[in-house]
């Protein structure tokens, strides 16, 4: 395999976590305040607001529902007037945010109602404000499972980002899509495979022992 | 002072609306020790809930001194809470936080500053004698002592009253002991008040001083804990009594039920008046326990005939033994 090949593969590899990288802390910082807008607003929250709540509920869903090759043609408009361009990471973060963060919030959601009731009740008993129920209480004991779940977003979005590849995105999926699909070669076709299993792996593996290196439920 | 009005809370399910807590009016005064007792579904914890408005009555009114707590503002709520800790069966302690910043929480989150929640924290510690746990988290505890941690971050801010919702339910019985002395140490050494709610007679034997029985949202009765125990006029509180309570299996016959609240426990009361009246008697059910040389708990026999029962009752009377006699048959009637 000559240098030329080696080259591509090591931008391959920054240019995906570069999006990945981008898209997920992006994500992070739009997902969650609308997931807890989700959980504090929905029936027995701590502000619950039934019009608020379903409002959102809806955009979430319907976001989440398109499916992501077609969300990623389908704001191209948007992609540009923001990016100033179509073509490459930078543009390739705006679709993987828009859609990684309506799955974001659900994944917030669903780790803050991990959180026991019980807990929430005794704050609320000590005179917390909502402000400080959410900041102080809800978000701190749901650390380790935010954590388990950012795991998860960045795989998607890892994969996600390798679709992006197919529509001038950047990263090891464009590599695939180029070297291995319209010029046959399946050799390096095969090694950016390779390389995103890896990356996978790596970080399942890394997040799912910091999450549980963090979690103090865990006696050891 | 806590003083309920009238307080109703209604909860409404898809096709039916229960009752949880139905008219009820309550007084607890300053510096007692305050049971509510009755059986699981009776209303106890709605009821305690409604005294920090964790639950809002759906009618009447309560009142924490001179505030009505049902017409407060949010800020005014918030600042009642502060001034009315709170305990519950499972602990609830922030699980990802260590002991020290538990309770340290409410310090914090009024506006305390840190050094000065640190050191205040480590008083309380120092009260509820857990004082080398302060770096450890909550899993690493068991349950007496997870309850320490939970009676010190309540009390951390000072607050005036302490409200026990079934405190005691998930541990075993000499941790139960424990923690109840705690509670009393505390409402003597402090003067808090404390609201104890509780499924188990003897934890109201134990440290309260009045004590209301509460069933289907009612309260059914309510007055000082020797005069319930001793004779209770409510159906719950004399299956309360009754040595099995656990399961409110009461007898099906008429019976008289002997109690012993502290006579000395050397004195073979039964066996006397057996012997020395010459009756046969029948043990229906029995719950005695002697606690430092005296006798505590309760006998039941089954009612022997009209002549029989003039000489127990006599004889009773003139030992100076407690007792009641239990009609089951007239009750089933009144019923």
């Amino acid at each position: 395999m000559n240098i030329k090949i080696i080259n591509l593969l090591i931008t391959g590899i920054g240019e995906t976590f570069y999006m990945v990288v981008a898209s997920t802390v992006i994500s992070y910082i739009l997902g969650i305040p609308l997931g807890v807008l989700v959980y504090a607003t929905d029936k027995n929250g701590i502000c619950q607001n039934s019009f608020v709540n379903r409002i959102v509920g809806l955009v979430i869903n319907l976001v989440r529902s398109v499916p992501f090759l077609i969300l990623l043609v389908a704001i191209l408009p948007f992609t540009r007037a923001i990016v100033g361009t179509t073509i490459g990471s930078s543009a390739s973060v705006v679709p993987l945010v828009v859609a990684a963060t309506p799955f974001v919030a659900r994944m917030v959601e669903a780790s803050l109602k991990e959180v026991d009731h019980g807990v929430v009740e005794a704050a609320q008993a000590m005179g917390s404000t909502g402000w400080q129920i959410i900041s102080k209480v809800l978000v701190p004991e749901a650390k380790p499972s935010l954590l388990v779940g950012m795991t998860i977003a960045f795989t998607t979005i890892l994969g996600y980002s390798a679709m992006a590849g197919f529509v001038g995105g950047g990263g090891l999926g464009a590599i695939a899509v180029n070297y291995g699909y319209y010029r046959y070669q399946t050799k390096v076709m095969l090694i950016t495979v390779a390389l995103l299993v890896l990356i996978v792996q790596i970080f399942q593996e890394g997040g799912l022992k910091l999450a549980s290196y963090i979690d103090k439920r865990i006696k050891r | 002072m806590i003083r309920l009005v009238d307080v109703s809370k209604e909860f409404k399910t898809k096709d039916t609306k229960i009752k949880a807590a139905d008219r009820i009016d309550l007084e607890i005064k300053d510096g007692e020790i305050f049971g509510i007792i009755g059986f699981s579904g009776a209303g106890k914890s709605t009821l305690v809930r409604c005294i920090n408005l964790l639950e809002r009555p759906t009618e009447g009114k309560v009142y924490l001194d001179n505030l009505e707590l049902t017409s407060a503002s949010k800020k005014e709520l918030l600042k009642a809470r502060r001034n009315i800790g709170m305990i519950f069966q499972q602990f609830n302690l922030l699980e990802q936080k260590s002991v020290i910043e538990n309770i340290c929480y409410p310090l914090l989150i009024s506006g305390v500053r840190k050094k000065e929640a640190l050191t205040r924290a480590r008083q309380m510690l120092e009260l509820v004698e857990l004082t080398e746990k302060e770096n450890s988290y909550p899993s690493q505890l068991s349950g007496g002592q997870k309850q320490r941690v939970a009676i010190a971050r309540a009390l951390a801010t000072n607050p005036k009253y302490l409200l026990c919702d079934e405190a005691t339910s998930a541990l075993d019985p000499l941790t139960t002991r424990n923690i109840l002395e705690l509670l009393e140490t505390i409402n003597k050494k402090l003067g808090v008040t404390i609201v104890v709610i509780t499924h188990e007679l003897k934890v109201v034997e134990q440290i309260c001083d009045r004590v209301a029985v509460m069933s289907n949202g009612k309260i059914e009765e309510e007055g000082k804990v020797e005069e319930i125990f001793l004779s209770p006029k409510s159906e719950t509180g004399r299956k309360l009594v009754l040595p099995d309570s656990n399961t409110g299996a009461a007898p099906t016959r008429d019976y008289l039920r002997i109690v012993f609240d502290g006579q000395s426990s050397f004195e073979p009361v039964f066996a006397n008046l057996i012997s020395e009246l010459g009756i046969k008697l029948n043990i229906l059910g029995a719950n005695t326990e002697d606690i430092g040389g005296k006798a505590y708990g309760q006998l039941l026999i089954e009612r022997p005939d009209e002549s029989n029962v003039k000489k127990v009752r006599d004889y009773l009377d003139k030992t100076k033994v407690s007792f009641e006699e239990v009609f089951v048959s007239k009750e089933v009637i009144s019923a």
